[in-house]
């Protein structure tokens, strides 16, 4: 089965539509409620990175049996340092955002906590696009 | 009514933290399993646990958004604070409960940990 969504930059009315699709359609395929639970954190802060730090983004889901594939691919800044931006804590965040809550640079690493197999490429001044591919059996 | 009676719920929270109820009337049967008081949303994201009730000062959209991902129990929305008509509508929709409180986070959260450890 495959889901595309849209996230555009700056708004966090629609951030985590996605997340909220995508925990749907695990749920009526049975999945088991943890492993819908790591896929619902690390697919939301993949969204919200596009909505506070890029300009527009693609989500692509890719469900299959025995695993769910998503890659979120963005036109915006890129990252310079991938290394300082997985680091706990590091944010570039605007003011704004971080009042809001967003911003305490945790995304990245929640992302990677809850996904059995992470990948972030950047091309500075391009983009970004962030690979989550979890493991639907036990 | 089928639920447990070991389990505290979102009923007995409102009566013995004194909160008010802005939605979610109709959810009150819900058991509450904890709390978590953070104003970070990726800090919820990450660490909350399903039927917590969440803590917090921040009211917007997004707090729905990650209290109904997360299928924490309740948000307690500290001070005071209120949410406004987009926040009330789209909690409904989600069947999330918004409770308010009149106190801050560090005394709202004291009491209902104290409540729900006497369980
Ligand atoms: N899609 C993206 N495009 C550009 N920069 C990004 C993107 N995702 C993350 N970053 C950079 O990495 C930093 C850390 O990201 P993250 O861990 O999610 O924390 P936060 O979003 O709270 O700042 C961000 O502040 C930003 O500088
Ligand atoms: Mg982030």
């Amino acid at each position: 089965m495959l889901q595309t969504y849209k996230v555009t930059g700056g708004d966090f009315v629609n951030a985590g539509k996605a997340s909220s699709s995508v925990k749907g359609i695990l749920k009526q395929l049975n999945v088991l409620a943890g492993l819908i639970k790591r896929v619902v954190v690390a697919l939301y802060e993949a969204e919200v990175n596009v909505a506070a730090h890029a300009y527009s983004g693609n989500i692509l889901v890719e469900i299959e049996s025995d695993q769910v594939r998503i890659r979120v691919t963005d036109s915006g800044p890129g990252i310079e340092d991938i290394q300082m931006a997985m680091k706990e804590g590091f944010s570039t965040a605007s003011k704004e955002v971080r009042e809001m809550g967003f911003g305490a640079g945790m995304g990245l690493a929640n992302i990677k906590k809850n996904s059995d197999t992470f990948n972030i490429t950047s091309v500075p001044g391009e983009g970004t696009t962030v690979e989550i591919i979890n493991k639907l059996t036990d | 009514m089928m639920t447990e009676k070991s389990t505290f719920t979102i009923e007995e929270l409102v009566e013995k933290a004194g909160l008010q109820i802005y939605c979610g009337a109709d959810k009150l049967k819900t058991g509450v399993t904890g709390g978590y008081a953070s104003d970070l949303l990726s800090d919820v994201m990450g660490n909350a646990r399903e039927g917590q009730v969440w803590i917090t000062l921040q009211s917007h959209l997004n707090v729905v958004a990650i209290a109904s991902l997360k299928e924490l129990s309740a948000v307690v929305l500290v001070k005071d604070i209120r949410p406004d008509e987009a926040v009330l509508v789209k909690a409904v929709e989600e069947g999330l409960p918004l409770l308010g409180s009149a106190l801050p986070a560090f005394e709202t959260a004291g009491k209902i940990f104290e409540l729900l450890n006497k369980e």
